[in-house]
């Protein structure tokens, strides 16, 4: 007959070791990634990326127009983006308690969330490129921004939800009008976490390549033209790590690893702000 | 019931009912709040003195299954009525809550974001106004050097003076508080304690305390509310003296609540 202490400190040191294992488990395949990444990546990874185009096969190039693309369709899906997911997460948080609406708004925007992303490059490519009868920057931005969205909704209004309603009783009381208990108020308070949904979703997009497929298509050339095809980082790893020659496959490898470390920069640099923010706000 | 019959009503409560649904949490309560006192309410948990309290400046209207029927009637308006103008009400009537509300903003523009909303005031007079509402919150020196600063920064107990300040820097007729000390310490309670006794010459001050002795300290008049009904009202030193009611004798020497 075991005593309730030592079945406890059993209990207590099996759970520690079971949790370590898991953590251990999923930091492994991480560490995998990332150590196969900066194996393959690192010396691909030399200032001709930067200097010149997507290459021929056999010849050396860079990844200018395809980093050019990615930053310009990302930025600019982004900013459309944003705004929308903002204002309709907020309109579900402070304005959703009575009423149709907004229950049907979360549950469309749920299941957008979890739409498979190559649907969405489906819906672009039919709504849009196959209207103006080519592939271009703009039908890839569309689709970007519509992932942004559902991402960016569901963050602002799991933000807003967790500011202390006294808050708002608090601007209230001094007869503050809802738009400017919302705008001074509450979205302040909950200005971190909106940001890190933000980054998020740009964290997902940057490396979407199923819906650029069918929109940006690629470009083997520069090209700043929103109405053309555009190159991009993912798709032009796609197509490069699929092929047969060196040259390309090193370039995937190279590409692979710039977005990988531009979105962990991304995410360093959010948390580096949000911790000064924190400690003067 | 409520016998005691005030010099100088600010505010006349009559015949006041409040349902939560369908539950009625207030019961006919008859009150007048007297002008330039402190007036407290006390009573266990659940007896709705914080309920009166929040139909002082309709907070309730924020939550749609609140309902509030009869009268409270200031400056000869009735606060209740559905043509009154929430935000001036509001402005007339200020709040302080029981945790500490800074805005997500500096030291200044907490204060500032209340006094925005009603006057135009140019640099020199907001910078001024700033400064005498934090002078009256006895926060002043505290703070002076670091206004720029988040109002989050400061502890538990300037954040609530920083509160009360903003409270006040509207120039409200009547300032409502709501346990405002009940999440501090001791200190922080005298000073807050203090401060009341010195609010008072500008403002009509109805305050809800669970602390009995903080009622009996700061209050002028006292109102016992057991269940949503006005048990006892009277000047304060009447009710802990000399109760009435058996019931307020009670709870005031602890043998309930």
């Amino acid at each position: 007959m075991i005593n309730l202490y030592t079945r406890r400190r059993i209990a207590n040191a099996t759970g520690l070791t079971v949790s370590v294992l898991a953590m251990a488990f999923g930091l492994f395949w991480l560490c995998w990634i990332l150590w196969t990444l900066l194996d393959h990546g690192l010396p691909a990874l030399t200032p001709m990326v930067f200097e010149k185009m997507t290459p021929p096969p056999g010849s050396s190039g860079g990844l200018l127009n395809a980093i050019f693309g990615s930053l310009m369709m990302t930025v600019i899906g982004t900013l459309i983006g944003t705004p929308i997911g903002i204002l309709a997460g907020t309109y579900l948080a402070e304005f959703g308690q009575r009423g149709w609406l907004a229950p049907i708004t979360r549950f469309i925007n749920d299941i957008l969330l979890s739409a498979p992303s190559i649907v969405i490059g489906l819906f672009v490519y039919e709504v849009y490129v196959v209207h103006v009868k080519h592939f271009s920057g703009w039908a890839g931005t569309i689709a970007l921004a519509i992932i942004v969205i559902p991402i960016v909704i569901r963050t602002t209004e799991n933000m807003l939800r967790l500011v202390p309603s006294t808050l708002r009783e608090a601007a209230a009381a001094l007869g503050a009008p809802q738009w400017k208990i919302i705008s001074f108020v509450t979205l302040r308070a909950a200005r971190a976490g909106i940001i890190t949904g933000v980054m998020l979703a740009i964290a997902r997009i940057s490396g979407e390549t199923a819906p650029l497929l069918f929109t940006a298509l690629n470009n083997q050339f520069w090209s700043s033209d929103m109405d053309q095809p555009m190159a991009n980082l993912p798709v032009v790893i796609f197509q490069f790590a699929m092929s047969p020659y060196q040259d390309w496959q090193n370039l995937a490898w190279a590409g692979a690893l710039l977005i990988t470390f531009s979105v962990l920069t991304l995410n360093i640099l959010a948390r580096v702000l949000f911790r000064q923010s924190a400690s003067t706000h | 019931m409520n016998t005691e019959n005030i010099a100088k009503p600010r505010v006349t409560v009559k015949d006041l009912n409040f349902f939560y649904g369908k539950y009625r949490a207030l019961k006919d309560i008859n009150l007048d709040i007297a002008e330039k006192k402190v007036t407290a309410f006390i009573g266990p948990s659940g007896c709705g003195k914080s309920t009166l309290l929040r139909t002082f400046n309709r907070m309730y209207q924020l939550y749609p299954q609140q309902t509030a029927t009869g009268a409270i009637m200031l400056d000869g308006d009735n606060i209740l009525d559905k043509n009154q103008d929430l935000n001036k009400l509001r402005a007339k009537v200020g709040m302080v809550f029981q945790k500490p509300t800074p805005f997500p903003m500096s030291i200044y523009d907490n204060i500032a974001f209340g006094v925005k909303l009603y006057q135009n005031l140019n640099k020199n007079d907001m910078d001024e106004r700033v400064e005498w509402a934090l002078k009256k919150a006895a926060l002043w020196v505290e703070v002076k050097d670091k206004l720029k600063q988040s109002g989050m920064g400061l502890s538990g107990g300037q954040q609530q003076r920083l509160c009360i300040a903003r409270a006040i820097a509207v120039k409200p007729e009547v300032l409502l508080l709501d346990e405002p000390t009940s999440a501090l310490d001791p200190i922080s309670t005298a000073h807050i304690e203090k401060l009341i006794d010195e609010l008072k010459e500008d403002f009509t001050i109805v305050i809800v305390t669970h602390n009995m002795q903080q009622a009996a300290r700061v209050s002028d008049y006292t109102a016992y509310m057991y269940l949503g009904d006005l048990i006892e009202f009277g000047d304060t030193s009447t009710v802990f003296t000399n109760p009435k009611r058996k019931e307020t004798e009670d709870y005031i020497t602890g043998r309930f609540g």
